[in-house]
């Protein structure tokens, strides 16, 4: 609160400050002549200021880029077509970058040099088709280039088949929360709708036909749980609004649609155990351990706990506005080993013991 | 049509007549109801600022609860009492806040607010007519604005709060008051509002369109209109043929809400009982939202070119560069941009196939765009820059433009929008390419055409300050944006303090929040240049800028009919600038071509 406020009287005093040298450099210059259009001073210094804006644009790249350009969601995904995914991304990064340093460098450095003088007369030039037909082939060819591209890793992605023997696991939104539900021996989700959602006694939360024989071996959790190295299909389903199932590391983002389900396919690449050995995950935590323990010590002095250190976990995040507690709808997501796995999936009850 | 037969008129026998003041005018029809394009230009604008003022503040304190959040701020129990109860924002006043800024922002400033006051200020100015083809209809045009502004404005006060599902408002949230109190009677009052504002948006577009194929004066030829009225041109007819589905999407909604109707609602369990709605698809309401959603990002666009265009050549002293290829650009992003809406919906469950449709299109509007961006670059190229604050908003808006824009070629890319999709990058990119490049365009406009609607000028130094405070602070809150976004961080969080794999990005948060704060309050200087030189700023002679075109040369009085003799006719493009064989570097479209003066631009 205090710094909140401190900051604002600050703001304040700034823009005082500003309107009263205004005030000065308008007394200055009532002499001169007071057209209230731009004369050579003043086309001088903006054009100046041209330069230092460029200048600004690049160091606040810069220091983006330095601060905050770790970049933590290109490179080092966790799932297969992650990899194609970042690689495009790189292209297109550098690509934009390079259009970015060159178009801000002319913009602003036209801006500057040719800045206003009195007697000197503009060229009339009003048209070049060559330049004209070289600016609009050479965005052609590119964009040609990237489009291809990405199709391409489109359609790998979102071809959701059952080749290679993957596991069937249903993600399942609600306010506020996720659940999963695991097709079990026979790899087949049982049937399941809203309307057959009973909370009694005997609950049936996500809704599923009790008559249904696929139903009876289908697990349902409260944290999701994969095997490395081994393809997920993915189906969702949202029981009151739309959510969205974002799981970031795994490049993998797909809306859960009341009335509908919707599909993603990944295979995940690395163990919870392997991605937290990662030199950017383990820089990550370390930075935001720090962070936090720092959060800790101010929070102890008022007496209050502190925070836990954090360890790195694979989540499921819901990205798509779904209510008052939106910003905290998350599912931990872990990877581990085949065998792990299975030991863990035969400890669940399955949906038909529950009866 | 009575405005066409006054035109013609024109033409024959009104000589030296000002044929406006048949009828005294009382204040109710002057400020009031007036039919007058000038009036309701000024009209559009007062009531677009007015909204701005509120979209940014509301935008200024959900930041400062995204950089401290859960704070107690003095300021939050003033201005928004019992959303913040103790001061603390809450959490789904929280989405309100975002959702009215963006509905604000987008609809009530950007686009009439800009389009809005240059169209109606400069259509008839600039093709040298009367006034619009139907006074009458504009007048209620903008008057079914104002209303729609007021109910918006009101929303913010019913019980339960104002519309919270964001300003795409996706039912079901926007659809089930138990799925959010905001969709109560709150998101009631936003469909009124916004159909009504669809009504009003209606009627001006189809006056411009009608304006400008209609009451060109003499000599003025679709290919010597200035790119302002290209692109005011354009503008319209996207809005003509957009508009009209959100339209019904609303009312579709409104079934749905109120009727019980299940068009886009379908197997809903909230709160313990499932609801009757079966069969419909919110996919859809998606389609039908967005096939007028991304046309109106160029809705929001187009005029701001527009307008750049026209200030650029004009600052520069230059003819505009390439003028064929800008027109080709216009015509060429309005119709692309009315088949590109699915790549807002790569995501959402919709034929994989459709986004592969969908990024082609959307790669494809890149190209328009770095052509109009290129050949703005080229007109700042050996010219004799009169680097007024105008033209200091219109570079900056094609820097924006730039630096936006670029971003897009990962958003519309299907494959990366699958881990951006509804992060901070889109934020960023979003505001960047329209919000701030809108913005600067009205600005630009304002800073301009002031002298033409009031008659006085707005102080330079003010302006500059203005300028680069802006310019600066845009940049430092937009730009770290986009590698928080890159972070995974996605918006529409009230707080990201529930998942430590964000902790370190609330530093950044800070960081963006202080240059939204500071942004925010320098528009006061803005706002205090407007209105005080509305009243005291140096008269203004006829043509200040030195400029081309025909609005230059009509006195500013008000007076029904632009000019006080005959209309002024037209005989060459806007952009004779610094010409060869001329006296002076700009000549007037009215003044007759020289003998043997070639027409250098075809």
């Amino acid at each position: 609160m205090t710094t909140g406020l401190l900051t604002f009287i600050v703001l304040i005093l700034i823009a005082i400050a500003i309107w009263q040298l205004t005030k000065i450099f308008d007394l200055s210059q009532a002499k001169a002549d007071n057209t209230q259009v731009a004369n050579d001073k003043d086309n001088n210094i903006n054009g100046y200021l041209m330069m230092g804006f460029l200048m600004f644009i690049y160091v606040i790249t810069i220091i983006s880029f330095w601060k905050w350009g770790d970049l933590p969601l290109i490179g080092n995904s966790a799932s297969e077509h992650g990899t194609s995914v970042d690689t495009l991304m790189v292209i297109s990064m550098v690509l934009i970058f390079f259009v970015q340093t060159v178009t801000q460098a002319l913009l602003h450095y036209f801006a500057f040099k040719y800045r206003g003088k009195k007697g000197r007369k503009a060229l009339y030039y009003a048209d070049n088709d060559k330049l004209e037909f070289i600016w609009t082939i050479i965005p052609v060819i590119t964009l040609a280039g990237l489009i291809l591209y990405g199709l391409f890793t489109w359609n790998e992605i979102m071809d959701v088949n059952m080749d290679d023997d993957p596991i069937v696991v249903e993600l399942y939104a609600q306010q506020f929360n996720w659940k999963a539900r695991y097709a079990g021996e026979d790899n087949v989700l049982g049937k399941a709708n809203v309307r057959l959602i009973d909370l009694g006694d005997n609950p049936n939360i996500l809704g599923l036909d009790r008559e249904d024989k696929y139903a009876q071996d289908d697990v349902i959790t409260q944290e999701l749980r994969l095997p490395v190295g081994r393809k997920v299909v993915f189906k969702m389903r949202s029981q009151d609004v739309l959510h969205s199932a974002y799981m970031p590391h795994f490049r993998m983002q797909m809306n859960c649609v009341p009335g509908q389900t919707t599909e993603f396919a990944m295979t995940p690449t690395k163990t919870t155990a392997e991605m937290r050995e990662t030199p950017k995950i383990v820089n990550k935590v370390s930075r935001i351990n720090s962070i936090r323990a720092a959060k800790s010590k101010e929070l102890a002095a008022k007496g209050e706990e502190a925070l836990e250190p954090y360890e790195f976990d694979f989540l499921l995040l819901c990205n798509k506005i779904c209510g008052e507690s939106h910003y905290n709808m998350q599912m931990k997501v872990i990877v581990e080993s085949q065998e792990d796995f299975d030991k863990w999936i035969a400890a669940q009850e399955t949906f038909g013991k529950k009866k | 049509m009575s405005a066409e037969a006054l035109h013609a008129k024109d033409h024959g026998h009104d000589h030296g007549h000002d044929h406006g003041h048949h009828h005294k005018e009382t204040f109710i029809t002057k400020y009031i109801f007036s039919q007058d394009h000038k009036m309701i230009a000024k009209q559009y604008l007062i009531t677009g600022t007015i909204m701005g003022v509120i979209g940014v503040m509301m935008s200024i304190f959900f930041r400062m609860q995204i950089a401290w959040p859960k704070e107690s701020f003095t300021i939050f129990e003033i201005f928004l009492g019992n959303w913040a109860p103790d001061g603390v924002l809450s959490a789904d006043k929280y989405l309100a806040l975002v959702t009215i800024h963006g509905t604000i922002m987008v609809f009530f400033v950007l686009t009439a607010g800009l389009s809005g006051t240059f169209s109606n200020l400069l259509i008839p100015l600039q093709i040298g007519a009367r006034d619009m083809a139907s006074g009458f209809l504009n007048m209620v045009s903008y008057w079914l604005f104002f209303i729609s502004s007021v109910i918006m404005v009101l929303s913010l006060f019913v019980e339960g709060g104002a519309a919270s599902a964001g300003w795409t408002i996706y039912p079901p949230l926007s659809a089930l008051p138990e799925a959010i109190p905001g969709s109560g009677l709150g998101m009631t009052l936003w469909l009124v509002s916004m159909a009504i504002f669809i009504a009003s948006s209606l009627l001006g577009s189809l006056n411009y369109i009608v304006t400008v194929i209609n009451l060109r004066t003499k000599g003025m030829s679709m290919t010597r209109l200035p790119l302002t009225i290209w692109a005011f041109f354009v503008t319209a007819i996207i809005g003509v043929v957009s508009f009209p589905v959100l339209l019904s999407a609303a009312l579709l909604l409104i079934f749905d809400r109120s009727f019980g109707t299940s068009f886009y609602l379908s197997d809903i369990f909230i709160q313990g009982e499932v609801l009757h709605y079966q069969g419909g698809s919110p996919v859809l309401f998606e389609h039908l939202f967005w096939f007028l959603g991304h046309p109106e990002v160029y809705i929001v666009l187009l005029p701001a070119l527009g307008i750049t265009s026209e200030i650029i050549a004009t600052n520069s002293r230059k003819p505009i560069f390439g003028y064929r290829a800008m027109v080709a650009s216009i015509l060429a992003i309005a119709f692309l941009s009315t088949i590109v809406w699915g790549h807002h919906m790569f995501i959402s469950g919709m034929n994989p196939f459709l986004g592969s449709v969908f990024t082609f299109t959307t790669l494809l509007i890149a190209i328009p765009s770095a052509v109009k961006a290129f050949n703005y670059i080229t007109t700042l190229w050996k010219g004799n820059l009169q680097l007024n604050p105008a033209m200091l908003f219109s570079i900056g808006l094609v820097s924006t433009f730039i630096t936006g824009g670029l971003t897009g070629i990962i958003l519309g890319d299907s494959t990366l929008d699958i881990n951006v999709h509804d992060t901070y990058f889109v934020v960023a990119h979003f505001h960047l390419v329209m919000g701030i490049s809108a913005l600067y365009g009205m600005f630009a406009g304002i800073y301009h055409w002031f002298p033409r609607m009031f008659g006085r000028m707005m102080n330079k130094n003010l302006g500059y300050i203005h300028f680069w405070v802006t310019a600066v602070c845009a940049y430092g809150v937009f730009f770290p944006m986009h590698f928080i976004g890159m972070a995974g961080l996605p918006r529409r969080y009230y707080t990201n303090s529930e998942f430590p794999l964000f902790d370190d990005l609330a530093d950044v948060n800070v960081v963006i929040t202080m240059f939204a704060i500071i942004g925010g309050i320098f528009q006061l200087v803005f706002l205090y240049n407007f209105f005080s030189s509305m009243f005291y700023g140096k008269k203004a002679p006829q043509n200040p800028w030195k400029s081309n075109t025909l609005e230059w040369t009509a006195p500013v009085e008000h007076m029904h009919g632009n000019w006080p003799g005959e209309i002024p006719h037209v005989h060459r493009w806007a952009y004779d600038y610094s010409k060869p064989g001329h006296d002076d570097d700009f000549v007037p479209q009215n003044v007759p071509m020289k003998e043997g003066e070639e027409e250098l631009h075809h």
